[in-house]
């Protein structure tokens, strides 16, 4: 056509280019992977105050965090926990003050391992505290392991991490594993007489493993699964899913959804119809308080597990809950409560070492020594494997009279062990849980 | 396959080929009138949700909100064009380079302005709920998205063929200096085709924050998808746009609910095979 005309001749000033209309899906795409690549390199994190004078009356905690990209809001939840321990109880603990720097992952592993290298080099922090996702989590823990400093995940779930791929020195103080709160919902899902269940979550480790914690014990109980489905990371459109749940009609459905997906789905779910229908068990992400911010009616009289609950009626709970609403203006997520909680514990055992953490053998046997007999968790210490032993909870969204929600325990399942009642050689013989193993139907047996 | 699957799953297709069709919409008529890629689009889409979602916070109402999130965004999008974009029209990386930066610019002023937690904005009570269609009941929401993108698209369409300033911007396509030589000042119709675009998007944020939500990321996530509208539609093309829609919200519905583990590749894989044999898309013109 005639546009052509008017391209040759504006070209014709810049000389070689083909045809514009040509040439731009292909530039269109390379710009959006430069986009996508450039979104995952952040600017620098907080720069590490210089060290100063009177070294030897400083612990340097090294907290390393996502406070931009796409996992920013549980990030900077993280460090508000954290922050909220020290603004309650100072930073002087036998003798030290506590310096924290924080670092910013962005979201991205390989920010994660630079960022990580400056903490344990120019800062030459003491120990290291965070991140939030596995992929960073599992990128830096070698590194950290292998400098001899100790690392503490009070978020990360991996499972191995506490499983079969233990290294020296990282420990889940006020964590997690994928697994641990899922295997005791499989069992009580059973217990509520559901027989056919359809699961449905995210296609990435974290899915995988809670899912499969979920579904062995469900099975390994006598109850069956449907069907499995498994929705990319970062799902838009939930429409789908649900609509396949519906036709498979059955006594219930677990759904474990992240980030942005969670509001997404649970939406979706009120929309097709089904929320009153089928009952929905939701892990801890998908109804965490980090996500409840942004729902509406549509979440009240929502079933999920946890090892954390806001609404929990204990005085160490309350405390937190209402000292972080106080300071920030929110209800904590459970990034925040496992923070908060890690100070706590972290700082527990700098008193019963004297101050001293030089001595990394002596201050990591106090780290496993630590025994809190009532934290914003609940009553929580360390298993042989260094994940927690915790309560689990099983959760309601209500609405406060304030007019946000929040969860309230409906049961609690006390002491559990990420190993559920299994022996723990045993499990541990099994691979971990992946799409491939859910552990269905062959649980207690090995498989090949 | 049942009937009710089938008619779900098309359902859920086509309300978010309505929502793409909104956004790809401005998108094409901005590049088809004035050849740029603008990668800040999807950024517009983001921060016309967050601004219709405070708007709702404090007004309550969903209309307005819409109102406010597409006018805020196309006042937006006309700084953006006048005094960002005007002095270097017509060089190709340094317009897609600053349209990139816009977006990384609006995408942290939202962080540091609205958070990270992902919002959603509430709809008015008359479009909740659902629709009986006999053998299946499906929300009324996203029925109505479906509409607004075929209304929006025959009002376009009207705009584009049946009035004058639809024949202005038509013929600026075909040739932009000869209309500028018949004394149709062409900048303020790029202006006004850049400024409609925005609004555009602005609108189908606070349209898509109510079922997707809104969330830093959320900007890229959605502008892939107005990427593929339109190169498949073809670039410039707004009947492309709407085929494209369609087709997308189609493949992407089934394709993630019969072959789960493939609904990347059965959303690329076409556009791929169009690019091969139709470089310009469906119905891009040379």
């Amino acid at each position: 056509m005639t546009g052509r005309t008017t391209s040759r001749r504006r070209r014709g000033k810049k000389g070689n280019t083909p045809g514009r209309a040509r040439v731009s899906p292909i530039l269109v795409f390379g710009a959006l992977f430069g986009v996508v690549a450039f979104a995952c390199s952040p600017p620098g994190g907080d720069v590490a105050q210089p060290g100063g004078g009177g070294e030897d009356d400083v612990i340097k905690a090294g907290l390393i965090a996502p406070l931009t990209g796409v996992a920013a809001a549980p990030g900077n939840d993280m460090v508000d926990g954290w922050n909220l321990y020290f603004k309650l109880n100072g930073t002087q603990f036998a003798g030290k003050k506590i310096e924290t720097v924080t670092e910013d992952t962005a979201g991205d592993p390989a920010t994660a391992l630079n960022k990580t290298e400056q903490l344990l080099g120019r800062t030459g922090s003491d120990f290291i505290v965070g991140p939030a996702l596995a992929s960073s989590g599992l990128a830096i823990a070698g590194q950290i392991s292998r400098q001899g400093v100790p690392f503490f995940l009070p978020v990360v779930s991996a499972d191995d991490l506490t499983q079969r791929g233990r290294l020296p020195g990282v420990v889940r103080i006020a964590g997690w594993s994928s697994s641990q709160t899922t295997h005791a919902f499989g069992q009580w899902a059973y217990d509520q007489g559901y027989r056919r269940v359809v699961t449905l979550c995210t296609d990435y480790a974290f899915g995988h493993e809670s899912c499969g914690g979920f579904v062995n014990t469900f099975t390994d109980a006598g109850g069956k699964v449907v069907k499995q489905l498994w929705q990319p990371l970062g799902t838009q459109d939930f429409g789908t899913y649900v609509a396949q749940i519906r036709e498979a009609d059955p006594d219930a459905v677990f759904v474990l959804t992240v980030g942005a997906e969670s509001p997404r789905f649970v939406k979706a779910w009120s929309d097709f119809g089904l929320k009153n229908k089928i009952p929905l068990l939701g892990g801890e992400t998908t109804l965490d308080q980090s996500l409840l911010r942004g729902m509406g009616g549509e979440a009240t009289g929502l079933t999920s597990i946890g090892h954390f609950v806001e609404g929990r009626d204990s005085p160490a709970t309350q405390r937190f809950v209402e000292a972080y609403q106080k300071e920030y203006g929110k209800l904590p997520s459970y990034y925040a409560a496992a923070m908060y909680t890690a100070a706590q514990w972290i700082t527990q055992a700098i008193k019963e070492v004297g101050g001293d953490v030089s001595n990394t053998d002596a201050f990591l046997k106090a780290i496993r020594g630590v025994q809190l007999e009532d934290s914003a968790l609940g009553p929580i210490r360390l298993d042989e494997y260094d994940n927690p032993v915790q309560n689990v909870y099983l959760r309601k969204v209500e609405k406060r009279d304030d007019g946000k929600l929040w969860n309230v325990p409906e049961q609690t399942f006390p002491q559990v062990s990420q190993f559920w009642k299994y022996e723990p050689q045993e499990f541990l013989d099994h691979p971990v849980y992946g799409r491939e193993y859910q552990g269905n139907g062959v649980w207690p047996e090995p498989r090949k | 396959m049942s009937v009710d699957f089938f008619l779900t799953q098309t359902l859920n297709g086509l309300s978010f080929g309505g929502l793409l069709f909104l956004l790809a919409s401005g998108f094409t008529l901005v590049f088809g009138l004035m050849r740029i890629v603008n990668l800040a689009h999807g950024a517009f889409y983001l921060v016309g949700g967050y601004i219709g979602f405070t708007t709702l916070l404090v007004t309550g109402n969903f209309w307005l909100a819409a109102l406010v999130g597409a006018v805020a965004v196309a006042v937006l999008g006309t700084f953006v064009e006048r005094v960002l974009l005007r002095p270097i029209r017509g060089q190709d990386m340094p317009e897609v380079l600053l349209t990139i930066g816009v977006a990384f610019v609006l995408g942290d002023l939202s962080l540091a302005i609205w958070g990270g937690d992902p919002v959603q904005l509430p709809i008015p009570g008359y479009l909740s709920g659902g629709v009986d269609l006999g053998v299946v009941s499906y929300p009324r929401f996203r029925i109505f998205v479906a509409v607004l993108g075929v209304a929006v698209g025959v009002a376009l369409w009207f705009l584009q063929h049946r009035t004058r300033v639809g024949a202005i911007v038509r013929a600026g396509v075909d040739d932009r200096e000869m209309i500028a030589a018949l004394g149709v000042n062409i900048r303020l119709v790029f202006t006004g085709v850049f400024l409609f675009g925005a609004f555009l998007a602005g609108l189908s944020g606070v349209i898509g924050g109510t079922f997707l939500s809104l969330v830093p990321g959320a900007d890229i996530e959605i502008l892939l998808f107005a990427l593929v509208v339109v190169i498949l539609g073809g670039l410039g093309s707004l009947p492309g746009a709407a085929i494209g829609s369609a087709l997308v919200g189609l493949i992407d519905s089934f394709a993630r609910a019969l072959v789960p583990e493939l609904s990347f590749f059965t959303l690329f894989a076409p556009m791929a095979i169009v690019l091969v044999l139709r470089p310009h898309g469906l119905l891009g013109r040379r």
